[in-house]
């Protein structure tokens, strides 16, 4: 038996407004090299000043993956010719990054799992080269747009500690929703703010030899990752035991195949010619203003999850939804604050509205039931104002209208029924028109009741108290 | 005298008085670029409309009563290696033959901002690397005094035009001597500021911690003049010295008595040529016999200093030197089927040989099997030259040695050996390194009537002291007096005609 | 050290450096020459010292996070040696073999 020793490498784009090292918008959508400048376009003697808010996103970051952060760092030119490099050098940090020795909690199958984090490092992001034809293969031309080049990213490294692909997809969910608590990062794949590189290689189970790496490219999902590790795993196992050896190559994940194709060998590392950029002053980061960005730091997913289970009481499996993102773990939170009983909170925020939200595409931002409005109709029910199956109906119309739970019974005159002599009207009339199945029950067939309640709900559009319901078909058929 | 040939300090409040005015000043300058320059060639573009026009808006200014800015109306020449906006900028190098710069470099603001008018972009050589402006893809610059010999380099157009009265001043950079060795080939005055002090935004980086743009002048008081209106910190460069700075022009005192003055004697080893040794003596003489108190000193590791020097810049060089890939601006080769070749290519046909001797060599440096044995071992001992002079500043207020071992030599006599032309930077490089400012200053004449500069320096950001020393030494000589006679015809045998 | 003629074939390839047979030759012998000068360096005892990067000496140099104008893009593709539309237009990137 074979196990994967798998690393990831991810590049985030900060979420500032301006690029690294100049001035331009870092704005997605912009027109072909509008948001560029002398410096972005690596014009001849155009100089770089560093944004501080990149910086202050790093440091933020490095401490939420509870790196080490350098005391002394700085940054770093990676010499390398490719068209969308303006200054066909990238300004990275090389020697001293600034976070060291972190580690990510996840859980994985019901286990956790520590997958140290080797550095996080601030450098700025290339241009973007539009290939005729669509693929680089075979273009005659590509087109360079240098709107991108410059733009803040935060390169996060793991060790190669993740030890199955469905680990390297818990890794970087965990990875993602830190930097989105963060606010430090908008994580878009499909408009690559979120890019990750993966290399794995395989040993015999036990072992603590690395085997051969192989990197992959073209991750465009998490879901991207774990599959193409499942194939690459696979693969890897396959040409072991053949009798083969795995080469130290770049393959390409092919979405609509499903296979990795072998990009190009590595016969040797690149010489990138690493030297400190002279044209930045280092950067000295003192105790005191890591510990005033500690201060701003959110409390983390992990850390959310854990006091969900204790302090609510709730199973793992709400607590890991609930704080999926800051904002409906802050809506949960708000609804309970307001409403006391937590379990049924996640009930509802776990069952309608998320199924509201997945039916609409309406994200928990967007949602236009307030906590509070949850809270009230929550109320409702335990008061019998409302049925809870009335309260589904109240609940939608809630989710489309933005309507408070009071005005909507209100207006629908959705009240329960418990006055019992109304009842007692509409318990006889169903009887009546229902004498066959009344002699069932007479007969002693109990289960046959639950037809008479459904055509007791039907009549008042659920909106009779069940257990009154109940209670008074029985009375009247024991009479 | 014509307005061209006066000195900054005397053409200022002529037309301050409006004695002369800027469009008179400019025409001057440009009648005389018209006049000489094809012997000279210190002129890569001339911007004769753009100046005319802007002497006509300073003049109307002026009329108006608006008061004089601090260098209104004086005719600046401005070394092709720092970019203006909407004028060509091409740093001698095919490359960058038709590059006409979106942006303004910040002290070309400065300048315009104070008034001064750019006449044209000189001449230098190709992308600063060199000591002889021969190193120019365009065309070589004569030394006015010899047509025959090299105005020096890099910054040999900037320093050709302040002699041969093409412009008022001018401006040069200087990586490892470039203003001060042509200064004192041309017998002006050069200044290397403190490194920091002049914003390098827009100058065309060749080695990124030692480059320095400076001012280039015809005498101290110019100096102090063009000092304070460039220099200062600027936010566009990382690395601009943050601190408020002193009136340059307030530290022109004649005095200085009681100044202990440091005489490096590795600078007057061998290598050095008798007549730069005897006027350099001369030199030292007079400054003790105006006060100041003489003392002989030793930079022990300066003899080092070209070789770190040598790798450093390369290196640098190499690095900032990549972004001219054919790809954003500048020469592209043609017929090239993939980018890789058309950038190799467009750089191969596109730079010079010096250019890529010092990009191969600083490529080599920092490759992974020779950047601990090269290039890191060349920053550490950059530490020990900077630390000697830390520690000779402690005892002296300056330090003063020839600018150069020589004189200006022949053209055509070191283009042959590189390496024999690195040699001629050996005592202006050790400031670079160090960061600290170096003047070349006029202190003598060899038997053929050239220039011999001396080289004063001082702690860093100590431009006061600098300027102080020089400007004394200054008022007690008479050699920045003496203009050359140009002989117009005399090149002829000594080739490299400009070709348009 | 010594420079050889395959030595400097292989930097200008790493350089994107395009040289003649003949200048990879000179190059070679020149450059070697230089090397001997610098090879110097490895006689100094830096034992200790730092590695100074430069001379500058300043550290935590910032800009705030503020957007400016960007240059028109006409500007910006002004000295393009080959364009199409807003783009800047490059031969192929795979290499021809
Ligand atoms: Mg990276
Ligand atoms: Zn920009």
């Amino acid at each position: 038996m074979f196990e994967p020793v798998i690393g990831i490498e991810v590049h985030a784009q900060l979420k500032t407004e301006s690029k690294l090292f100049c001035p331009c918008s870092t704005r997605f959508d912009a027109s072909p090299n509008s948001n560029t400048c002398p410096i972005c376009l690596g014009l001849p003697g155009a100089l770089p000043v560093l944004n501080k808010k990149a910086l202050e996103y790093g440091i933020k970051t490095g401490l939420a993956f509870n790196c080490q952060i350098a005391e002394s760092s700085g940054f770093d030119r990676k010499n390398y010719f490719y068209p969308d490099l303006s200054k066909n050098y990238q300004i990275t940090q090389d020697a001293f990054p600034i976070g060291t020795n972190g580690h990510i909690d996840v859980m994985s199958d019901g286990t956790m799992r520590r997958v140290r984090i080797k550095r996080v490092h601030l450098e700025e992001d290339a241009g973007k080269s539009v290939h005729e034809g669509g693929a680089i293969t075979g273009a005659a031309f590509s087109l360079e747009d240098y709107n991108r080049a410059g733009v803040p990213l935060l390169e996060i490294v793991s060790e190669p500690d993740i030890r199955s692909p469905k680990e390297a997809y818990e890794y970087l969910l965990m990875l993602r929703r830190t930097l989105l608590y963060l606010g430090v990062s908008d994580c878009k794949m499909e408009e690559g703010s979120l890019r990750c590189d993966v290399n794995i290689s395989i040993r015999p189970k036990g072992s603590d030899k690395f085997g051969t790496q192989v990197e992959l490219k073209n991750l465009n999902s998490f879901r991207a990752v774990e599959r193409s590790l499942e194939y690459e795993v696979q693969r890897q196992s396959q040409v072991v035991a053949d009798g083969g050896e795995v080469v130290r190559e770049t393959r390409h994940w092919d979405e609509t195949s499903q296979v990795t194709v072998s990009m190009r060998r590595k016969e040797r590392a690149e010489d990138y010619r690493y030297f400190p950029e002279p044209d930045l002053p280092r950067l000295s980061i003192k105790r005191a203003w890591v510990d005033e960005i500690e201060a701003t730091l959110p409390e983390l997913p992990w850390a959310r999850r854990m006091r969900f289970i204790r302090d609510y009481e709730l199973p793992e499996y709400d607590a890991s939804l609930l704080t999926d993102t800051q904002e409906l773990a802050d809506y949960f939170e708000a609804a309970v604050r307001e409403y006391g009983q937590a379990k049924t909170v996640s009930n509802w925020v776990m069952g309608e509205l998320s199924r509201l939200m997945n039916a609409t595409g309406i994200g928990i931002e967007r949602v236009k039931v307030s906590p509070g409005d949850l809270a009230a109709m929550l109320t409702m029910i335990d008061k019998g104002t409302i049925s809870g199956k009335i309260a589904k109906t109240v609940f939608e119309e809630m989710f489309a209208e933005g309507k408070s739970p009071e005005t909507i019974v209100k207006e629908k005159g959705l009240v329960q029924i418990a006055d019992e002599d109304e009842l007692r009207r509409i318990v006889d009339r169903v009887i009546e028109e229902n004498q066959e199945v009344a002699d069932q029950v007479r007969a002693g067939k109990d289960r046959a009741v639950g037809f008479l309640v459904g055509q007791v709900m039907k009549l008042t559009k659920g909106r009779a108290n069940p257990t009154m319901v109940n209670e008074l078909l029985r009375q009247r058929l024991s009479d | 005298m014509r307005p061209n040939e006066l000195k900054a300090h005397e053409l200022l409040p002529m037309i301050r008085r409006k004695e002369v005015t800027v469009e008179e000043a400019v025409t001057e300058t440009l009648h005389r670029i018209a006049a000489i320059d094809g012997t000279i060639q210190a002129y890569i573009t001339v911007a004769g409309e753009q100046a005319l026009g802007k002497a006509k808006e300073a003049d109307a200014r002026l009329a108006k009563g608006e008061p004089a800015r601090p260098l209104e109306g004086l005719p600046v020449a401005i070394k092709d290696n720092i970019c203006t906006k909407g004028l060509r900028t091409t740093s001698a190098s095919r490359y960058l033959e038709d590059f006409i710069p979106p942006y303004d470099a910040t002290v070309v603001r400065r300048l315009e901002d104070a008034g001064a008018i750019i006449v044209g972009k000189t001449n230098l050589d190709e992308f600063a690397m060199g000591s002889s402006t021969e190193n120019s893809a365009m065309f070589p610059t004569r030394n006015p005094w010899n047509l025959k010999r090299v105005p020096g380099g890099s910054s040999g157009g900037s320093a050709a035009a302040v002699i041969a009265d093409e412009a008022v001043f001018a401006l040069g950079s200087d990586t490892g001597g470039s203003i001060r060795q042509p200064a004192s080939f041309c017998g002006i005055v050069g200044l290397k500021p403190s490194y920091g002090l002049v914003s390098r935004y827009g100058l065309i980086g060749y080695a990124s911690s030692m480059d320095q743009i400076g001012p280039m002048t015809r005498d101290v008081k110019d100096c102090a003049l063009v000092l304070r209106a460039i220099a200062g910190y600027d936010p566009s460069d990382s690395q601009s010295y943050p601190k408020e700075l002193p009136d340059y022009t307030g530290c022109l005192v004649s005095d200085i008595s009681g100044i202990t003055v440091g005489v490096p004697k590795e600078f007057l080893e061998e290598g050095l040529s008798d007549t730069v040794k005897d006027a350099f003596m001369k030199a030292l003489d007079k400054l003790e016999e105006l006060g100041a108190r003489i003392m002989e000193v030793s930079l022990p590791h300066s003899r080092h200093a070209l070789a770190a020097y040598y790798v450093i810049s390369s290196a640098e060089a190499s690095s900032n030197l990549a972004r001219l890939d054919g790809v954003r601006y500048g020469y592209r080769a043609s017929g090239c089927e993939d980018s890789a070749s058309m950038m190799a290519m467009s750089r191969g046909e596109g730079l010079g040989p010096e250019v890529k001797r010092r990009i191969v060599l600083g490529t080599y440096v920092l490759s992974a099997e020779n950047h601990e044995t090269y290039f890191n071992e060349a920053l550490r001992v950059r530490s020990l030259i900077a630390r000697d002079f830390r520690e000779v500043f402690e005892a002296c207020d300056c330090l003063v040695g020839p600018t150069s071992p020589t004189v200006a030599f022949e053209a055509g006599e070191k283009t042959r050996d590189p390496l024999e032309m690195y040699l001629s930077d050996v005592y202006t490089v050790p400031p670079n390194l160090a960061g600290i400012p170096g003047i070349s200053v006029p202190c003598g004449f060899d038997e053929e009537g050239m220039p011999v500069g001396l080289q004063i320096m001082a702690k860093q950001y100590d431009e006061e002291t600098l300027l102080r020393v020089a400007y004394t030494f200054e008022e007690a000589t008479e050699f920045h007096k003496r203009r050359p006679e140009i002989q117009k015809g005399a090149h002829e045998s000594a080739g490299g005609e400009r070709s348009v | 050290m010594i420079i050889t003629k395959e030595d400097v074939g292989r930097i200008s390839t790493l350089a994107r450096l395009d040289l003649r047979e003949d200048d990879q030759s000179l190059f070679a012998q020149q450059l070697s020459g230089i090397l001997r000068i610098i090879d110097a360096l490895a006689e100094v005892d830096t034992e200790g010292m730092n590695q100074m990067v430069s001379p500058a000496g300043l550290t935590n140099v910032f800009r705030e996070d503020i957007v400016l104008p960007s240059v028109d893009p006409e500007e910006a593709l002004s000295n393009a040696p080959d364009r199409e539309g807003a783009f800047f237009k490059v031969p192929r990137i795979m290499e021809v073999d």
